[in-house]
């Protein structure tokens, strides 16, 4: 049985992410510290909090992660889990993950904000993570800030709303996603499914 | 390709099961709500909104049963609302699988606990529920609408509808929206359950104030009151709840219907 411990910052629904990944038939945990990670086949950072408040949540299992994750295991962020892999963030200070160059920036308030709804997804490489996802399917967002990557080649999709953002990201065994795949219906099963997949060949 | 509108059954909540009030009044029975959200989930529904309406003891337990039930059946997002007063009520809805809480009484009361909230759970997961009605009777400092029917304001009204409080729906939205609001449920007094359509004037007159999403609620009867609120009413999100449990118009009838009249529609 491949396991995926996903990290508790504290703050809010993780039973949706939970029950997503073991419809894909992975087991899962909720884990808060180093001894938790250590024995995962796979890391989930879930979606729900403030980039500041979940660092200091984040720090002590920081160098834990960074290991594992050199190591091979696969990890899986989304939305504000994505955010934190980047260098810093507009929405508070501190030091993020830095698993790849670049900044979190807040999006542009000519639109309502937060982006909150169903919104589309344009393919601008493929990835493993994305197998059998068409051009312009419909996921589910809530955010109010976006990864901006310097190195365009993470780039997997990208979505518009006031600007054209970056709204999911992959490199090796790092994978994240702005949007929430454990809230996008069939569609988002599906992408949990091919990051089971992933972890478990 | 853009944000599409959000269509959103709404299931009024009594002791477990799925009940339709008349103008809040004169529950109806309609059903489970786990296999409720699971059929309005497989029809194409957006998003759902359960609005828990018992008023008793048991209610904490009731409610933390069928939301984790529903948490497990469905993977797309949903609000429960009704009776949560603090951040220990709202994290008992939130760790049971919701996604996001409403609040409108309590709120309208105590209106740091918008604050409160949001600083704990963030914003995208705070709902602000205002039922307004209009008020033909002009005040001092109350921002006075033209409608087709005369020159209005919004009051809001508390405890289901009953409570008549003097402030102005307008002025609070834009209070709460300042204060930690992610989102509006604004419902109509006047037109909830009568099928006569939205309150256009109330959902355009919140959505152009505030720069968080409105979702409209009260009045609809037909896919045509979906379309009016889309466009002329300025709302980010449709609620309804008869037009949906009865089966008169099924949720992909009603998104062919807009789609086909150029609204933008997740398929």
């Amino acid at each position: 049985m491949t396991h995926t411990v996903i990290f508790d910052y504290g703050a809010g629904n993780l039973l949706s992410l939970k029950t997503a990944l073991e419809k894909t038939g992975l087991t899962t945990s909720i884990g808060t510290t180093a001894k938790d990670l250590i024995q995962a086949d796979a890391i989930a950072l879930p979606g729900v909090g403030n980039f500041a408040t979940s660092l200091k949540k984040l720090n002590p299992i920081k160098e834990t992660l960074r290991t594992k994750v050199s190591e091979g295991t696969p990890l899986l962020g989304i939305c504000l889990g994505l955010q934190l892999f980047f260098e810093s963030s507009q929405e508070g200070p501190g030091d993020g993950l830095t698993f790849f160059k670049g900044t979190v920036k807040q999006l542009p308030n000519v639109l309502k904000v937060p982006h909150m709804g169903w919104n589309t997804l344009n393919i601008v490489k493929s990835n493993e993570l994305l197998d059998g996802i068409a051009e312009g399917t419909y996921v589910y967002f809530v955010h109010s800030l976006y990864p901006a990557p310097q190195d365009s080649n993470i780039v997997i999709t990208k979505t518009t709303y006031g600007t054209t953002f970056t709204s999911t990201v992959a490199q090796k065994n790092i994978y994240g996603t702005q949007f929430h795949p454990e809230k996008s219906g069939d569609v988002g099963l599906k992408i949990l499914k091919n990051f089971a997949k992933i972890i478990t060949r | 390709m853009t944000l599409s509108k959000r269509i959103i059954p709404c299931l009024d909540v009594d002791h477990g099961k799925v009940v339709k009030c008349i103008n809040f009044l004169n529950p109806k029975c309609a059903g489970d709500p786990i296999e409720l959200a699971q059929r309005y989930s497989a029809d194409g529904a957006d998003e759902l909104v359960f609005l828990d309406i018992t008023a008793s003891s048991e209610k904490r337990d009731l409610m933390c049963k069928y939301v984790t039930g529903v948490a497990r059946a469905i993977s797309i997002p949903f609000t429960v609302g009704g009776g949560i007063r603090n951040v220990s009520d709202a994290r008992l809805v939130l760790c049971s699988g919701a996604d996001k809480v409403s609040v409108n009484t309590a709120a309208v009361e105590n209106p740091n606990l918008i604050t409160e909230l949001a600083d704990v759970f963030g914003r995208q997961c705070i709902v602000c529920a205002i039922d307004a009605k209009r008020n033909p009777t002009p005040a001092d400092g109350k921002i006075m609408v033209q409608t087709a029917g005369g020159s209005v304001w919004f009051e809001v009204v508390t405890y289901g509808g009953r409570k008549p409080t003097g402030i102005d729906a307008l002025a609070w939205a834009m209070d709460a929206e300042t204060l930690g609001a992610g989102e509006f449920l604004v419902t109509s007094m006047d037109r909830d359950g009568t099928k006569d359509g939205y309150d256009l004037e109330l959902t355009r007159s919140i959505s152009e104030r505030v720069n968080v999403p409105i979702i409209a609620s009260g009045g609809a009867g037909e896919p045509k009151h979906l379309y009016e609120v889309f466009t002329q009413g300025s709302a980010d999100a449709a609620l309804a709840a008869s037009i949906f449990h009865y089966n008169n118009y099924p949720i992909p009838l009603v998104k062919e219907y807009l789609y086909k009249m150029g609204v933008t529609i997740r398929s």
